[in-house]
């Protein structure tokens, strides 16, 4: 029992960066009607920017949390400003082929840099060690990720389904000319969204740096996951990709316990289910 | 929205004859490439990715359907071809037929699941499913997972041909990309490419003219993987392995690189992509890790400002379709 409560932790965790993770894509589509294939590279920078902030100027776990999504955030939005926004009015295509040359290039300077190999990232000293949950034992940074990430999830939906900005956000996506014409500046809006996609994945970077150590490449196949718990959940709704990432987190966590060789195609293989079943994705509209 | 291809000119007989002139110089020039001493080995490898260039343009250029996944097919048709012929010892003839119909077989199986979702979602479907693949393959034993394939023997084709000499493969091959090459200029050319065509620019369109466009779509995404894993079989007879990379995202996305700088949606396009990509590789394979930046570049600088590609802007300034 004890090694089941462990994977399902697991799952949780891995549910936790694709619930971020799949939020980020669900909103960035929503405004930029784009595919943003550097997500899992962004997340990556997310995660080395603690790094480098803990090895080169000493600052720890704490603030990297606040720094590294605003950091990467930024230069989210200098990507948009510079790059993305020329292909408004193009096919979806352009988008999803830019933004995996953008992933080909981060990942490779990086790569060039640091090699394959994982750079360690300690956890910080407030959550070290462990609680003895009588069923369990319950590493506490573990348990923190968790946690954290179901906030930060949610404050994301609350920002978007229940606040003002969050209504002209949602406005704009259904219609953007009509809400420029209420003097709303669209393009501006458009550059703080993708920053705070990119910024969420950059959070999950973070989170995820002690559990899984620092790799160039850390991103590269949790994106094409990400992709399939997308195209299962569908991206109309913030809810649903919260709850789609955290669910498949777990079904995949139990798959590792009862079946381990079908833990990497789990999540593929659901997707394939739910498009023989329900082509539009469980919660999204059909396209 | 703007279409993929922008303006497609109307293929009129004029049309179809500088087509025709293109093609007859480009199979000449390649028919004398033994003559010239340039190296065969890269001019084969070039035409097995330029074929599979062209299976997966005929998706995106003609359908609007952009697979992330192609790689599947290479890898599958390449593991079953290798595997055929390294274990089961068959004729290099029936290994081909073997891999190509094992490629067709994945191509009904994914589309039938890939094809319920267009556009964007089309494409991660594709790439989810290829990844699904490629977990399969590290883990069953017939692949061999990290070492792949290696070793295959070439024998002799139809009993005659010896594949082991290189001039004689290289006229395999050759023959093998032209006959491919050829199909797909004739199905984008035929009542079926012109329907095709018409889903791509307008698909509620085409539903309401009484067109199935869900079986067009099936259809042309079987026979696009079927031809990808045709150039996959024969890529075996040239590299003699087969391996995890064929079946690695990377490679699809390699895939889509040469069609992108050689023109979604022209005829010859993805053959000058497939030569103009693969020669990068061959001369830039010193630097290590700057060949992915350097790809990544190509595919932002493409996107950004020569989306027509290399075919498609020289057909663009002499006002042909190419």
């Amino acid at each position: 029992m004890q090694a089941l409560y462990a994977q399902l932790l697991v799952g949780l965790i891995n549910g936790s960066f694709y619930a971020l993770l799949s939020l980020g894509l669900a909103v960035i589509f929503g405004m930029l009607n784009i595919i943003n294939f550097a997500h899992g590279a962004l997340y990556m920078m997310g995660a080395f920017c603690a790094y480098f902030l803990l090895s080169l100027l000493n600052i720890g776990y704490w603030p990297a949390l606040i720094i590294a999504p605003i950091a990467v955030g930024i230069f989210g939005m200098i990507l948009e400003r510079t790059m993305l926004q020329w292909l408004s009015g193009l096919d979806h295509l352009y988008g999803l082929l830019l933004t995996f040359g953008m992933a080909l290039i981060i990942q490779g300077v990086f790569q060039n840099y640091f090699g394959s190999s994982g750079l360690p990232y300690a956890i910080p000293d407030e959550l070290k060690g462990g609680m003895n949950l009588g069923f369990m034992f319950l590493p506490i940074y573990r348990g923190w990720v968790v946690i954290f990430s179901l906030v930060v999830c949610i404050g994301t939906w609350y920002l978007i389904e229940r606040t003002r900005l969050g209504a002209n956000l949602r406005a704009a996506t259904e219609n953007p000319t009509l809400v420029r014409a209420f003097g709303i500046n669209v393009p501006r809006m458009i550059t703080l969204t993708y920053g705070l996609g990119v910024g969420l994945a950059a959070l999950a970077g973070v989170l995820s740096a002690p559990i899984n150590q620092v790799r160039p490449l850390m991103g590269a196949d949790l994106i094409i996951v990400v992709f399939a718990v997308v195209v299962i959940g569908g991206m109309g709704s913030i809810m649903g990709s919260i709850i789609t990432g955290f669910a498949l987190g777990v079904i995949e966590g139990l798959t590792k316990y009862f079946y381990p060789e079908a833990s990497n195609t789990v999540v593929f293989v659901l997707m394939v289910l739910v498009l023989l079943v329900k082509p539009s994705g469980l919660t999204g509209r059909a396209t | 929205m703007t279409a993929l291809t922008d303006d497609t000119l109307p293929v009129t007989p004029r049309a179809m004859r500088d087509e025709m002139i293109v093609f007859a110089a480009m199979a000449a020039l390649l028919a004398i490439v033994p003559l010239t001493g340039i190296y065969p080995f890269f001019v084969m490898q070039a035409l097995c990715f330029a074929l599979l260039a062209c299976a997966f343009n005929l998706l995106i250029g003609y359908g609007g359907l952009l697979s992330f996944g192609h790689a599947m097919f290479l890898g599958t048709a390449g593991y079953i071809t290798a595997h055929a012929l390294k274990v089961w010892g068959l004729t290099p003839e029936l290994g081909i037929v073997i891999g190509t119909a094992g490629a067709a077989a994945l191509g009904v199986i994914t589309g039938v699941v890939a094809i319920r979702r267009q556009g964007i979602y089309f494409s991660m479907i594709t790439l989810a499913l290829s990844q699904l693949l490629y977990f399969i393959y590290l883990q069953t034993p017939f692949t061999h997972g990290e070492d792949g394939i290696q070793g295959i023997p070439q024998g002799h084709l139809f009993g005659v041909f010896n594949l082991a000499n290189p001039t004689v493969l290289y006229y395999v091959i050759l023959v093998g990309f032209l006959g491919g090459f050829l199909l797909i200029y004739r199905t984008i050319n035929s009542p079926f490419g012109e329907v095709l065509k018409a889903i791509r620019e307008n698909e509620p369109r085409a539903i309401s003219l009484g067109y199935k466009t869900d079986q067009y779509k099936l259809l042309a995404y079987i026979l696009s993987g079927t031809l990808a894993g045709f150039a996959g079989s024969l890529k075996v007879f040239v590299a003699q392995n087969a391996s995890l990379t064929d079946v690695h995202w990377s490679m699809s996305g390699e895939i889509v690189l040469m069609t992108l700088v050689g023109g979604l949606g022209t005829v010859f396009g993805p053959v000058v992509g497939a030569f103009v990509i693969i020669a990068m590789q061959q001369y830039l394979a010193g630097f290590g890790q700057w060949v992915t930046v350097i790809q990544g570049v190509i595919f932002v600088v493409c996107v950004l400002t020569f989306r027509r590609g290399v075919i498609g802007e020289i057909a663009h300034y002499f006002r042909r379709s190419l």
